[in-house]
């Protein structure tokens, strides 16, 4: 694990006991002693804090927060300029033939728009805007700040404790707030499915916030494999698994993304890339759908099951694309591909687990119901 | 009790042979979620993939340590899978083997040796 990168967290991890595990380039935990089970259930009934340093924060600057908005409309098929200040929302980097190059959190934090992007593409996001945006609008990597999230419904109460002030944002406010002498930047939000908060804040600081998070009674390290699960009973997409370049949003069931200024009737409707191909899919045109997936009995099946519309076989109709245990539901749960014709909630199908097709249902998504703060 | 590099128990009464994990490998598992288990009478190869186990994390196999005739499955532990991480070297075994020919148990290791195995 030499050659991984670690962050302001990683001696923090070790002495909690992680197991650590190369993920995009960095050694992070996996688990602690308490396991991915009880991790995920105590994250679901008081509060987990999360290291998310790996991922990839940047600001863009402009002569105005207009002016970030407009450029950064050529990337994204969101409406930007219509962000309040304050507020964060979640969107997509598209490519030219409308697939997902990445899913992205973006802030409008007053004079500038505020990024966040997955740990496995910042890279590529960075080069893909500072292509695009530059020389006008001024990329800048923040590499000087840790990320942590603190999920769950005990959050709240844990967080107001060091960060008075938190309690009264709501669901995807962001703010600045002050804190043993350093800059928070915090946006309540998450991807847990959990109330909670998001919180960047100076690398030379972050040891210490962790710790006192910490020492919440309530307040427990979760680790990557309980992120998993917990996002998955969400209903929330992967990036690289239940979204990629070759997945277009519509199909992904991301449209509720897009809003209505960016549509085609929309008064900046289109000019993102791959927006025609996006477009063909409105009005039920995908050809597939990403769905929820509830297979019967208790073998988990994970991504790459292939699904039939019988039990006999034939062509297949789709593909798990994240599939596993969900501890809070009880039982397997899994997301995943399916023609159209198969997509309605309640279909019958089938998964191919060792040899055998064993009939899954399509579900309702998220399988647990999110529990925002709007 | 005998160890496999299969991080499997081996416990020989008379003719039976009891297999389980061992607590290393639970430990390496996580949380275990699904077993499934080989029927009752059915006859195995040494090395025949007989049990699946599930953790959070992934799937793997159990295989069968010697050939023989499966004689009995510990249905506990395909209601609780919780029961593998919980009690591993004991109440949560998985099967029972009727072995004929007993030679390959002496390939296997014994405590001290898997304990130098699993470092």
């Amino acid at each position: 694990m030499s050659d991984l990168k670690t962050t302001p967290l990683t001696e923090l991890h070790e002495s909690l006991g992680a197991k650590m595990v190369p993920f995009a380039g960095y050694a992070m935990p996996v688990q602690y002693p308490l396991g991915i089970m009880k991790e995920h259930i105590h994250t679901r009934e008081k509060a987990g804090l999360f290291d998310v340093s790996h991922m990839g924060q940047v600001i863009l600057r402009g002569d105005s927060f207009e002016a970030v908005a407009k450029a950064f409309e050529k990337l994204v098929p969101m409406d930007v300029l219509g962000l309040s200040e304050g507020r964060q929302r979640y969107g997509l980097f598209t490519n030219d033939a409308g697939g997902i190059e990445d899913d992205l959190m973006f802030a409008n934090r007053g004079d500038h728009l505020f990024v966040v992007v997955n740990a496995a593409c910042k890279e590529a996001d960075i080069a893909r805007m500072t292509a695009a945006l530059e020389p006008e609008i001024k990329v800048e990597p923040v590499t000087d700040r840790a990320l942590v999230a603190l999920q769950g419904p005990a959050a709240e109460a844990a967080l107001e404790a060091l960060v008075p002030g938190v309690a009264a944002m709501k669901f995807m406010d962001v703010a600045t707030f002050e804190y043993a002498g350093a800059e928070l930047w915090i946006s309540r939000s998450g991807y847990t499915g959990e109330d909670g908060y998001e919180i960047s804040v100076p690398n030379a600081v972050a040891e210490n916030l962790a710790k006192s998070l910490l020492e919440h009674p309530d307040v427990e390290a979760i680790g990557l494999g309980a992120r998993d699960s917990l996002r998955l009973e969400g209903g929330l997409c992967l990036y690289g698994h239940d979204i990629d370049t070759e997945t277009r949003p519509f199909e992904a069931t991301l449209g509720w993304a897009i809003q209505k200024v960016r549509r085609p009737d929309g008064a900046r409707g289109g000019g993102f890339p791959g927006a025609d191909a996006i477009f063909a899919d409105l009005g039920g045109n995908a050809p597939r759908k990403r769905v929820g997936l509830k297979p019967e009995g208790r073998a988990p099946m994970r991504e790459g099951v292939v699904l039939y519309a019988s039990s006999e076989g034939g062509a297949p109709i789709g593909t798990i694309t994240s599939g596993g245990f969900g501890p809070t539901v009880g039982g397997p749960v899994a997301m995943g591909y399916v023609t159209a014709e198969h997509a309605a909630i309640d279909t019958q199908i089938f998964g191919e687990l060792r040899g055998k097709r064993v009939p899954v249902t399509v579900a309702k998504l998220p399988f647990v119901a999110a529990n925002f703060k709007r | 009790m005998k160890y496999t590099e299969e991080h499997e128990w081996l416990q020989v009464e008379g003719e039976i042979v009891t297999v389980g994990i061992t607590a290393h490998a639970a430990e390496q598992l996580g949380d275990v979620v699904f077993v499934e288990l080989p029927e009752v009478g059915s006859e195995v190869t040494k090395d025949d993939e007989i049990v699946v186990i599930e953790s959070v994390k992934a799937a793997s196999d159990i295989l069968a340590p010697l050939d023989g005739e499966v004689v009995e499955v510990n249905e506990a532990i395909v209601d609780e899978p919780n029961k593998v991480n919980d009690d591993p070297e004991g109440e949560a075994w998985f099967f029972k083997l009727k072995v004929s020919d007993m030679s390959p148990m002496d390939d296997y290791m014994d405590a001290a040796g898997y304990k130098d195995f699993i470092g």
